[in-house]
């Protein structure tokens, strides 16, 4: 079992060249996604700190930075410490969640239009959460706690329904969608049926809201996705073979359909606590991937990108509807505003090239 | 391709050969059954091509081979070990496979593509190593697509599409390679390209070949070792010119044929005969 450079013969020639090259060619496709990577996180970090320092009581940079390094004032401690880091941390967690969990499921299902924002998942986080509201009068973190497990039943029952001695992506997405409806109808009816502040407040969780982000809720977020994430970047490293078929992924040696399993867990659970800790807020997981995408081009899976991207959507769009419009507006007001005829775009283009998305 | 000329005097072979072979072997698709008890032993060091009509199971037998389906009955072996028990890693440092019709994700450069045959080389995290390069530099070069390293798969041709699919196989640095079907979509200077570089790959690394294949007189001249099959069973198996005989044709095709020397290869060639054009009369009942 010796498969060394040494003892092969090469087929022709190895030219010197053509290994520089390939080098070459690899390092652009790399430079570029570093690239992307480093001007998202420095343009987050901007958010971070207009997120931070714009608001009804202004603070400056050095009162911010101040106060991070925990030099601060006691006034600038509540406002840095209880009024904004939990709203622009959550934010920020929540777009990485939902962009790399649209990713995974986009690349792993080769369909644009498989992200859990779409295919049901964060339906059944909020259908859950709709049921804990209003029928169970449950509030704060008991909600969370059951949107989590209706995200991730939702996921199982598509999945079961989907799978026919395999997974065929397409199925997927339409047993998803018809999921989404199915739940969005629900939803319906017990907020048609809902005392009115019951409602209202069901409606702010299911519009995706930073509003009531606390260091509490932000805690038990931050946690998990320290954990899941590593696990789902290590994971991913398969989805550049599991793109290729399943086919090719088996002959090069990938686990295809365990490693598929276990990149539907991580996913599902991120798009679940994300959904959890802010409510579904929209399209962030659908536009992130192929965003991206667009910015690496063709560089295949760019999970750590989409991370970004997403973390970047939710900051700005939180920022714009806190800060850039007449009235406030929760965040997903304004993802959904963006997302939405993206999806329209979409549904159009795959239509028109015939293979039904 | 000039790359390599195809008379290459004999070099060293590598070092440690592998085995492959199937016993008792049960193939197919849910409740139906394709493959049945088949044993095979594959030559170590030769190429080996099966031929038989459409659905007879030499595309299922392939895949059973390279563990892309399961058997409901009897083992793959390995070097004389059960390929189920092998881990999957291992098994593709030792065996790659060519699928009838991979899929590239959109806006892939080729030596993306390439280099992702390097899978079982590299860690976690797929890091990327000096020797990676390498492989990758060798299977473009050894396939003629060195100036398309760094294009989008989109442009290629379709006989470049597919010298950058069997560059990706290359890249993985197997000793035994399957492809199924690798010359189906491709007109005959293509094929015959293709099949003269998997030669070059036997005779140079001696790789194990194994080829799905539908023309018979090609696969007649480049294999070592005939497999033809019929209704998931192997009808007759050894070198070209014992397999391919008129009986076996018929048997394997349910079509008469005569069987002449190939004046390139001298290898046997197939002669088919249908009911019209043929003047001998042999199988013509059209005009009775």
């Amino acid at each position: 079992m010796t498969a060394h450079a040494q003892d092969r013969l090469p087929l022709a020639e190895p030219l010197h060249g053509t290994v520089t090259l390939v080098r070459s060619v690899r390092h652009t496709l790399r430079r570029r996604v570093v690239l992307v990577s480093v001007v998202l996180a420095v343009i987050l970090l901007g958010l971070f700190v207009a997120g931070m320092a714009v608001g009804d009581y202004p603070i400056s940079l050095q009162q911010l930075f101040a106060s991070l390094t925990g030099r601060g004032t006691r006034a600038t401690n509540f406002i840095v410490y209880d009024l904004r880091l939990p709203r622009v941390v959550t934010g920020m967690t929540i777009g990485v969640c939902f962009g790399m969990s649209g990713a995974i499921f986009q690349s792993m299902i080769k369909n644009p239009l498989a992200s859990p924002d779409i295919i049901g998942i964060t339906s059944g986080a909020s259908a859950s959460a709709v049921v804990a509201i209003l029928v169970l009068g449950l509030g704060g973190f008991a909600v969370s706690g059951v949107s989590l497990v209706g995200a991730l039943l939702t996921a199982g029952l598509i999945y079961g329904l989907a799978w026919r001695k395999g997974l065929a992506g397409y199925r997927l997405v339409l047993v998803g969608i018809g999921i989404a409806a199915m739940l969005a109808s629900l939803i319906d009816y017990l907020m048609t049926r809902a005392e009115v502040n019951d409602a209202q407040v069901a409606l702010l969780w299911l519009t995706g809201s930073l509003n009531g982000a606390s260091t509490a809720k932000m805690v038990p977020l931050l946690v998990l996705t320290a954990i899941i994430v590593p696990i789902t970047l290590w994971a991913g490293s398969a989805l550049s073979g599991l793109q290729l078929g399943d086919d090719t992924a088996k002959s090069v040696g990938i686990r295809v359909e365990l490693t598929r399993l276990l990149l539907i867990v991580f996913g599902v659970a991120l798009a679940a606590i994300a959904t959890a800790a802010a409510g579904p807020v929209g399209f962030v997981a659908f536009v992130s991937g192929p965003i991206a995408r667009r910015l690496t081009r063709g560089t295949g899976v760019a999970l750590v990108p989409a991370a970004l991207v997403g973390a970047v959507v939710v900051s700005a769009a939180d920022f714009i509807g806190q800060h850039a419009l007449p009235m406030q507006l929760p965040v997903g007001v304004l993802t959904a505003a963006v997302g939405a005829p993206y999806l329209i775009y979409l549904l159009i283009v795959s239509n028109r090239v015939g293979n039904g998305g | 391709m000039t790359v390599v000329a195809l008379e290459v005097p004999v070099e060293i072979p590598p070092a440690v050969q592998h085995t492959l072979s199937a016993v008792d072997l049960d193939l197919g698709y849910g409740e139906r059954q394709i493959v049945h008890s088949l044993s095979v032993n594959i030559p170590t060091g030769q190429v080996s091509v099966i031929i038989g009509a459409n659905g007879c199971g030499k595309s299922t037998l392939l895949r059973g081979l390279a563990r892309l389906i399961n058997p409901s009955g009897g083992r793959v072996l390995l070097d004389g070990r059960s390929i189920a028990t092998l881990p999957s890693k291992e098994v593709a440092k030792i065996m790659g496979l060519l699928p009838q019709a991979p899929t590239a994700p959109e806006g892939i450069t080729v030596a993306d593509l390439v280099g992702r045959g390097r899978y079982p080389h590299q860690g976690w995290f797929r890091r990327w190593t000096a020797d990676d390069d390498r492989a990758v530099a060798e299977a473009l070069a050894a396939t003629d697509i060195v100036e398309l390293a760094g294009r989008p798969i989109e442009e290629m041709s379709g006989g470049q599409r597919q010298r950058v699919w069997i560059a990706m196989a290359l890249a993985q640095e197997t000793d035994l390679l399957l492809l199924d079907e690798p010359t189906t979509y491709l007109d005959l200077t293509h094929q015959v390209e293709v099949l003269d570089l998997l030669t070059d790959l036997n005779r140079r690394r001696g790789t194990t070949i194994v080829i799905v294949m539908h023309d018979l007189n090609l696969a007649a001249r480049y294999a070592d070792h005939l497999i033809a099959m019929c209704d998931g069973q192997i009808v007759a198996q050894g070198k070209p010119a014992e397999v391919v005989t008129a009986e076996t044709v018929d048997r394997v095709f349910g079509m008469q044929a005569r069987i002449i020397t190939d004046p390139v290869s001298e290898t046997p060639m197939i002669i088919p005969i249908g009911r019209h054009h043929c003047d001998d009369g042999a199988g013509s009942d059209g005009l009775r």
